[in-house]
C-alpha cells in the first residue's frame, strides 16, 4: 500500500472497528485485481472518508419534491445514509421489518469488495417485505447524498414471498465529492416478481460502489434495469442466482458517460437450476473522455440443463478519446444449454446522420436522435409503462 | 433570375482505398426555375455522385468548379442549410433508422425546415393531420407513420416514404436519384403523381433515371446524357425515346 492509500484505508478501517476484517487486508482494489482491472480505485485513496452527517430535513424535503417522480404507491427517502421517516410512506400491504444486526456478508456476494465494504460499515436501510400473493405496486426509494469526503453504506433488503409482486424504482443522486456504497439483498420466493429499476444520477464528482445480490426461486423473476449516468467513478454490480427451476432474470442497463468519468456495469448471472432463462442487454454511450466498462459473466452449473441465456453489449463512441472496455465471460458446465452473447463498439453511422441532415435536421439534433434511438430499445425492455416514460425523459435529446 | 441551379465545371472525387478517384470531371448543367430536367446515363457515369455532391454528402471532395442555387454558393452550405434553402434529395437506397419513429422523424424534419425558412412550426395534432392526408394521397398505410423510419419497409414503401418526405418538406429543387428503380407500374404512377403535383413556377426537379419509363409519367423539359463525369448531350424529351431505342452508343461515340 502506498503512502497515499493510508488516508482512505485508515479512515475506513478505523470506522469499521471490529469489522475491519471484512474489508480484507489488501487495501482498495488496484488494476492488479482482475475484477477491478478496468475500474481501479486508487483515485479514492487520498481521502479520509468520514461518516456523512445528517442533512437538514427541510433541505431533503425540497430536493425530493424537485424530482418529478412518477406516480407511486410508496416512497422511502434516505439522506446521507439515514432514513427520513417523515418523508416516507408505504402501502398498507407492506410491512417494514425491524432492522437486525446483519453484519455478515451474504454468501452470494462473498469475496466481492463492494459487499465487504458495505458489511464493514453497514448502515440500516430499507427492509421491504411483500407478503405472499400481494402486488405492492410501485415503490420509489430515493437516496440523497450531499457533502465532500463523506461516505454512506446503506444496506437494504427486499423480500418477496411466494407469488408477490413489486416494482422498485431506486433513485440515487447528490452533490459533492462523496462515496456511496449501497447494497441491496433481494430474495424472490417461488413465482415472485421484482422489477428493480436503478436510476444512478450521482454527483459527477462522486464515487459509487453499488452491489445487488438477488436469489430467485422457482418460476420467480428478478428483472433489473440500471440507468448509469452519474458519478466520476461508478460501478453497479449485479449478482443474481437462479436457484429454482423455470426462473428468469434480466440484467439490463444503459450507461451514459461524458467528461472524464467512468461508469461500470459488472454482473454475474448464475444459473444454478435447470430450465431457467436470463436476458441481458447493456448499451453504453461514451462521449468526450468518458470510459465505459462492462463485465458480464454467465455461470451455468452442471445441474442447470436447458439453460437459455442471452447477453448483448453494445457501445457507441461519440469522440476519439472515449473508451469502452468489455469483458463477457461464459462458464458453462451443463451440456444441454443455449447461451449466446455478442458485443459491438462503434461510432454513429455516417449514412444515417447524412440522411437526417439532408432532411433539414441540425447536426447536433440528428446526433441526439440517433443516440436516443440506440438507447430506446433498451428502455423498452422496462415493463412498467410510466417508468419507461420517466426514464426516456432522463435520456439526452428527448423530444 | 432564370438560372435557378447553375453548375459550372464541377469536379469531385472520392477516396477509393486511399487513392483519390475522380468521378465528376468538369460538369456543366443549368436548370431554370420551374423546369424539370432528366439525367440519363450508363452505370458509373457519376449520376449518383452528382446528387450526393449537391445534397452535401461529406465523403465526396469537390476539387473544382461551382454549384449555385438561388444565387447562393451551394457547396459552402451544410446539408441541413441546403434543405432549408429548398434542396431535396430522394435517395436511391434510403437508410433504415431503427428506433427512430417515422412520424417523429417527419415532424422533426418539417419543423426544422419551417423554422429555418421563418415559418411557424406545426404542433403534433396539425402535423399528424397533414401527414395522414399525404400518406393516403400516396396510397401508404397509416401504419407506416408508426413504424421506425424505413425499417422493414419494402423497396416500394421506402420510395413512397421518400416522396412523402418530399411532399411534406416542399422543396424548390427535388433531385430524384433513380426513384423508379424497384417500383411496379402502380407505384411508379403514384410516385410520378407526387412529383407532378409539386410542379409549378417555383419548383424545379432533376430526375436521374436509367429508364425512359419514368419519363413517360414525369415529362421533362430537357434531357441530359451523362457519361464519364460530364454532360455529353442535351436535348428535349425526345432524347429519352432515342436512348431507349438505340442505347448510349451513338452519344458516347459522338462525344469521344
Amino acid at each position: 500500500m502506498s503512502e497515499n492509500s493510508a488516508a482512505a484505508w485508515q479512515a475506513l478501517t478505523g470506522r469499521a472497528g471490529e469489522r475491519a476484517a471484512l474489508l480484507g487486508a489488501e487495501g482498495l482494489p488496484t488494476r492488479r485485481v482482475e475484477a477491478w482491472h478496468y475500474t481501479p480505485l486508487q483515485s479514492l485513496n487520498g481521502i479520509a472518508w468520514q461518516e456523512a452527517p445528517a442533512l437538514e430535513a427541510a433541505t431533503v424535503k425540497q430536493r425530493v419534491e424537485g424530482l418529478n417522480l412518477p406516480e407511486h404507491d410508496g416512497l422511502l427517502v434516505f439522506a446521507n445514509g439515514r432514513f427520513c421517516k417523515e418523508l416516507s410512506h408505504l402501502p398498507d400491504c407492506m410491512d417494514v421489518q425491524e432492522y437486525g444486526d446483519g453484519s455478515a456478508v451474504q454468501p452470494l456476494l462473498a469475496g466481492r469488495f463492494s459487499a465487504g465494504l458495505n458489511a464493514a460499515l453497514r448502515q440500516p436501510g430499507a427492509r421491504l417485505h411483500v407478503p405472499a400473493g400481494t402486488d405492492a405496486g410501485l415503490i420509489v426509494m430515493v437516496s440523497l447524498t450531499e457533502g465532500d469526503g463523506v461516505s454512506t453504506h446503506l444496506h437494504h433488503s427486499v423480500t418477496l414471498d411466494e407469488g408477490a409482486q413489486l416494482t422498485l424504482l431506486d433513485v440515487q443522486l447528490g452533490t459533492g465529492q462523496y462515496l456511496t456504497n449501497p447494497q441491496v439483498d433481494v430474495h424472490c420466493a417461488d413465482k415472485a416478481h421484482l422489477s428493480h429499476i436503478t436510476q444512478q444520477a450521482e454527483s459527477h464528482e462522486a464515487a459509487r460502489l453499488a452491489i445487488v445480490g438477488a436469489r430467485v426461486g422457482e418460476r420467480g423473476n428478478y428483472d433489473s434495469f440500471t440507468l448509469n449516468q452519474g458519478g466520476v467513478l461508478a460501478r453497479q454490480e449485479v449478482v443474481t442466482q437462479l436457484s429454482g427451476p423455470f426462473s428468469n432474470t434480466n440484467v439490463n442497463a444503459i450507461q451514459l458517460v461524458d467528461g472524464a468519468r467512468l461508469n461500470d456495469l459488472s454482473s454475474m448471472i448464475h444459473h444454478a437450476s435447470p430450465d431457467c432463462t436470463s436476458r441481458q442487454t447493456v448499451r453504453s454511450v461514451l462521449s468526450e473522455n468518458g470510459q465505459g466498462v462492462f463485465q458480464g459473466k454467465i455461470l451455468v452449473d452442471r445441474i442447470a440443463q436447458k439453460t437459455d441465456g442471452y447477453q448483448m453489449n453494445q457501445a457507441l463512441l461519440l469522440s476519439e478519446k472515449a473508451q469502452m472496455n468489455s469483458k463477457p465471460e461464459l462458464e458453462i458446465y451443463a451440456d444441454d444449454v443455449k447461451c449466446s452473447h455478442g458485443a459491438t463498439v462503434g461510432a454513429l453511422d455516417e449514412d444515417q446522420l447524412f440522411y437526417l441532415r439532408s432532411r433539414g435536421v441540425q447536426e447536433e439534433q440528428a446526433r441526439d436522435m440517433l443516440v436516443q434511438a440506440f438507447l430506446l430499445e433498451t428502455v423498452e425492455l422496462v415493463e412498467h409503462e410510466s417508468l419507461r416514460d420517466y426514464l426516456l425523459k432522463a435520456l439526452p435529446g428527448h423530444v | 433570375m432564370s438560372d435557378f441551379l447553375k453548375i459550372e465545371g464541377l469536379k469531385a472525387q472520392i477516396d477509393a482505398d486511399g487513392t483519390p478517384k475522380e468521378i465528376l470531371k468538369g460538369l456543366d448543367l443549368t436548370i431554370p426555375k420551374g423546369e424539370v430536367h432528366a439525367i440519363m446515363g450508363p452505370n458509373g457515369s457519376g449520376k449518383s455522385t452528382l446528387s450526393y455532391v449537391l445534397a452535401g454528402r461529406e465523403d465526396y471532395e469537390v476539387t473544382g468548379g461551382s454549384a449555385h442555387f438561388k444565387g447562393q454558393d451551394l457547396l459552402e452550405l451544410e446539408p441541413e442549410e441546403r434543405a432549408a434553402l429548398g434542396v431535396f434529395l430522394a435517395f436511391q437506397s434510403p437508410v433504415e433508422l431503427p428506433g427512430v419513429n417515422n412520424a417523429n422523424f417527419l415532424r422533426t424534419a418539417v419543423n426544422a425546415v419551417r423554422k429555418a425558412r421563418g415559418e411557424e412550426e406545426l404542433d403534433a395534432v396539425s402535423f399528424l393531420k397533414l401527414a395522414r392526408e399525404e400518406t393516403s394521397r400516396l396510397s401508404m398505410s397509416g401504419e407506416m407513420l408508426k413504424r421506425a423510419v424505413n425499417v422493414g419497409f419494402s423497396g416500394g414503401e421506402k420510395k413512397r416514404n421518400e416522396v412523402l418526405q418530399m411532399r411534406l418538406l416542399k422543396p424548390s429543387l427535388a433531385i430524384l436519384d433513380e426513384t423508379d428503380s424497384g417500383l411496379d407500374i402502380d407505384a411508379l404512377r403514384i410516385v410520378a403523381e407526387g412529383v407532378n403535383s409539386l410542379r409549378g413556377p417555383d419548383f424545379s426537379s432533376l430526375v436521374i433515371t436509367h429508364h425512359q419509363r419514368l419519363l413517360e409519367y414525369i415529362v421533362p423539359d430537357r434531357v441530359h446524357v451523362m457519361a464519364h463525369g460530364r454532360i455529353i448531350h442535351s436535348g428535349g424529351p425526345e432524347v429519352a425515346t432515342l436512348l431507349e431505342k438505340q442505347g448510349y452508343k451513338q452519344f458516347l461515340e459522338a462525344a469521344a
